[in-house]
């Protein structure tokens, strides 16, 4: 059976680093063959930057991430649950949600609708007797 | 980072006080095999009488910026308008160079295949900043939640460059418009089919009012 570790990311632990620092702690951990679930999310130009550093270090061990941000749908709500999602949009920031970056070679696919959220994992290419 | 900032800021302002309509960049965006190399040849073809580039139902056939200067489009009310067309590699997370060999490519072509994807990702991404307007173009048989999707529609709407949102491949049965519209309620969709040129002319007025 194959071992999936999850990794439990406080929005604190990256708070106070560069982009560039942060992008390598999500890199560095995902690297590792664990899956990050982090508290909140990146900055937009940091996400382009995490697929760009992503692409520059691709070799044959490494073959990419599966990225993924759960964000409260805010365009689901309509009036005042819409004005307090604002609010506390603007109290928390970046804090609000949840990335889920997972290596290629472990996570296949994440499926994400505004329910939801599916994690495939790949499957073992050899089956131990 | 900052210096992106600041190169963004100086990009706009040129654009805005110094930019001639005949340098306007449009680009096509959007993950892998979505059909953006179909649809800037059909553009090609339609105003300029030849292709841009080959396409191929493996991914990341596309794995160079590839532009066509001054293309000249005429709207139903006589206006015209003149941009550099500019096809962009698809964006991707991941590249895997077995899903190359598994299409029967040598090793040596797959890994060859997949170090050019990788850096043809790096420069669309780098490219954003340089364009006027973009049509994201998404494969509408396909999830449209995807997270690359969201970041590149989400960066295009932090530069503040115009988006249309093209969902392409309406002309299969598993296609969804309903799923794209519902992924971006923010954005016009237009469903066409690059391929056989279903609302293409629909999509010439829609270029004339997103660089407007």
């Amino acid at each position: 059976m194959k071992m999936v570790t999850l990794q439990l990311l406080p929005y604190t632990e990256i708070e106070g680093l560069s982009s560039i620092g942060r992008i390598r702690k999500l890199l560095n951990i995902a690297k590792q063959d664990k899956i990050v679930l982090l508290q909140g999310r990146l900055r937009k130009e940091e996400e382009t930057e995490l697929i760009k550093v992503t692409m520059e270090e691709i070799n044959k061990e490494f073959q990419g991430i599966e990225l993924a941000v759960i964000n409260p749908a805010n365009n689901q709500l309509s009036g005042f649950q819409k004005l307090k999602n604002d609010m506390i949009g603007a109290v928390l920031g970046d804090r609000q949600g949840l990335t889920i970056i997972g290596p290629a070679s472990v996570v296949k696919a994440i499926k994400k609708d505004p329910n939801k959220i599916e994690l495939l994992t790949s499957e073992k290419k050899k089956r131990k007797r | 980072m900052a210096f992106s900032f600041v190169k963004q800021i100086f990009n706009r302002f040129v654009r805005e006080f110094f930019g001639s309509r005949k340098d306007l960049k449009l680009g096509l965006y959007g993950p892998p095999n979505s059909g953006k190399t179909t649809l800037a040849n059909k553009i090609c073809i339609d105003w300029v009488g030849e292709e841009l580039g080959k396409v191929s139902p493996l991914a990341h056939e596309t794995r160079e910026i590839q532009i066509k200067e001054q293309i000249s489009i005429k709207s139903k009310d006589g206006k015209e308008l003149m941009f550099n067309l500019v096809d962009t590699p698809g964006i991707a997370t991941r590249i895997d160079y077995e899903e190359f060999l598994k299409a029967g490519m040598s090793e040596a072509k797959a890994k060859k295949r997949a170090r050019e994807a990788t850096k043809g990702v790096i420069d669309a991404i780098k490219w954003l900043d340089e364009m006027d307007a973009v049509m994201v173009v998404l494969d509408a048989t396909q999830d449209p939640y995807s997270q690359v999707n969201v970041t590149i529609i989400g960066n295009l709407q932090a530069r503040d460059i115009p988006v249309l949102i093209v969902a392409n491949k309406v002309d299969l049965k598993k296609a969804s418009m309903k799923k794209v519209q519902a992924a971006f309620p923010q954005y016009e969709v237009l469903g066409i089919s690059a391929k056989y040129g279903k609302n293409v002319k629909e999509l010439y007025e829609k270029v004339f009012e997103l660089v407007k």
